[in-house]
């Protein structure tokens, strides 16, 4: 369990930067993965006091406080209206209610944690995280870059029409996901992304040719991957996932379009 | 530190450790119904309610509860005797370990949302237990929910 001497709340982002950059200070999201992590620290930062915790909807896009918890973005009307209800299906099956209402989306970004479905999800979507030394950063190179001592300060997902799909595989119902891929179509571009393969989620795009079968374009997205083994399946029987579900994936949006 | 909160409405005011969880704040206050079964966060056995909403107490620091309201089971005594003889009538009050933790939580939905069964199922699969293959638990979550007339016998 994590230990640290001193718990500060606070008061604006610039307070929390400068407490940031000495290594032995921590931000605190939803202290999920923080908490079982065997480590001591200084200092705690806290986010909570900065009004980071809502889901603004504008004109053309959605901003997402970092604080935000993920029980909030599987309830969020407007959120699953315009992306087609994936951000409840990438949530549902994380633990269960009281772990959701816990957990921030800044958490689950600012880690790239390999096992994630939530940054698997917004690959697929049009989205930037705005970080408070760093500006705006397109998430899938964000993900590129090496961990820092900047602040994750929300998630700007753009409404550009975009249509999308989300599905994982588990184990058991709220187990780490085996694979989890993420479909989303706008003129005639797919963006598929697939994350726990182990590795963090990555994204494909891909141009859709009216002629191409599912089937094919399934099978080239997700060979733009490379697959690892652990506990919970081969590298192979991810691919072979992968290609499955992607396919199930176009069929999904396909239908929706209809 | 020093935090202020309201612990099952009597407001509380203690001192602190700037690490303490408010788990193990809760056990200090001799709220032992609030068990830490797993300590992976899988197990829904340290649910309370925090401003209303369920969360698990053994991830949620002390120092974050500063002001809010929490309430463990020892604070909805008259709902969980009602919600406890649901589930003796379908015999399945077996170890009694998880049923704290259920409890709020079924509480939690009941405030939230109506569900269908699968939508009861995907509320409380945060819940673990040992004993049980979970069906009779559903059945007397139903039964209670549905309980209509019979909300205030007790």
């Amino acid at each position: 369990m994590i230990r640290f001497k001193n718990y500060v709340k606070a008061e604006n982002l610039e307070e929390a930067f400068v407490l940031n950059q000495k290594k032995s200070s921590v931000i605190g999201g939803g202290m999920m993965w923080l908490k079982v992590q065997n480590r001591v620290k200084m200092t705690l930062v806290d986010l909570s006091g900065l009004g980071l915790d809502g889901i603004e909807e504008r004109e053309d896009e959605f901003s997402i406080g970092a604080m935000c918890n993920l029980r909030q973005l599987e309830t969020h009307e407007g959120l699953n209206a315009c992306f087609n209800g994936v951000f409840k299906e990438c949530t549902r099956s994380i633990v269960g209610v009281q772990f959701r209402n816990g957990a921030t989306i800044g958490g689950s970004v600012f880690g790239r944690f390999g096992f994630s479905d939530i940054i698997t999800c917004l690959l697929a979507l049009d989205t930037y995280v705005e970080l408070y030394k760093g500006g705006l950063v397109p998430l899938d190179e964000f993900c590129r870059m090496k961990s820092d001592r900047d602040i994750l300060v929300r998630i700007h997902i753009k409404k550009d029409g975009r249509k999308a799909a989300y599905t994982s595989q588990r184990m058991s119902k709220t187990d780490f996901p085996v694979i989890a891929c993420c479909a989303a179509r706008k003129a005639g571009k797919l963006y598929v992304s697939v994350g726990a393969r182990p590795a963090k989620a990555e994204l494909a795009v891909l141009l859709e040719d009216q002629g191409c079968l599912r089937e094919e374009l399934a099978k080239k997205a997700s060979e733009g991957f490379t697959y690892g083994t652990n506990m919970r399946g081969s590298g192979d029987y991810r691919k072979h996932l992968a290609e499955i579900y992607i396919k199930r994936l176009l069929e999904a949006l396909d239908q929706e379009e209809r | 530190m020093e935090i202020e909160f309201t612990l099952n409405g009597k407001l509380v005011y203690e001192e602190i450790a700037d690490d303490t969880t408010l788990f193990q704040l809760l056990r200090r206050k001799a709220c032992y119904s609030v068990k830490c079964g797993c300590e992976t966060e899988n197990c829904g056995l340290c649910t309370v309610l925090v401003n209303g909403k369920s969360r698990l107490s053994c991830s949620l620091l002390a120092a974050r509860a500063n002001g809010c309201e929490v309430v463990t089971l020892e604070g909805v005594e008259k709902e969980a005797k009602l919600f406890g003889m649901y589930l003796a009538e379908e015999g399945v009050e077996q170890c009694g370990f998880c049923s704290p933790g259920l409890i709020m939580n079924v509480l939690a939905m009941e405030r939230e949302e109506v569900l269908d069964d699968e939508g009861i199922k995907e509320y409380l699969a945060g819940n673990l237990c040992r004993c049980s293959g979970y069906m009779g638990q559903l059945r007397a979550i139903k039964k209670y929910l549905s309980r209509g007339e019979d909300r205030d016998e007790l």
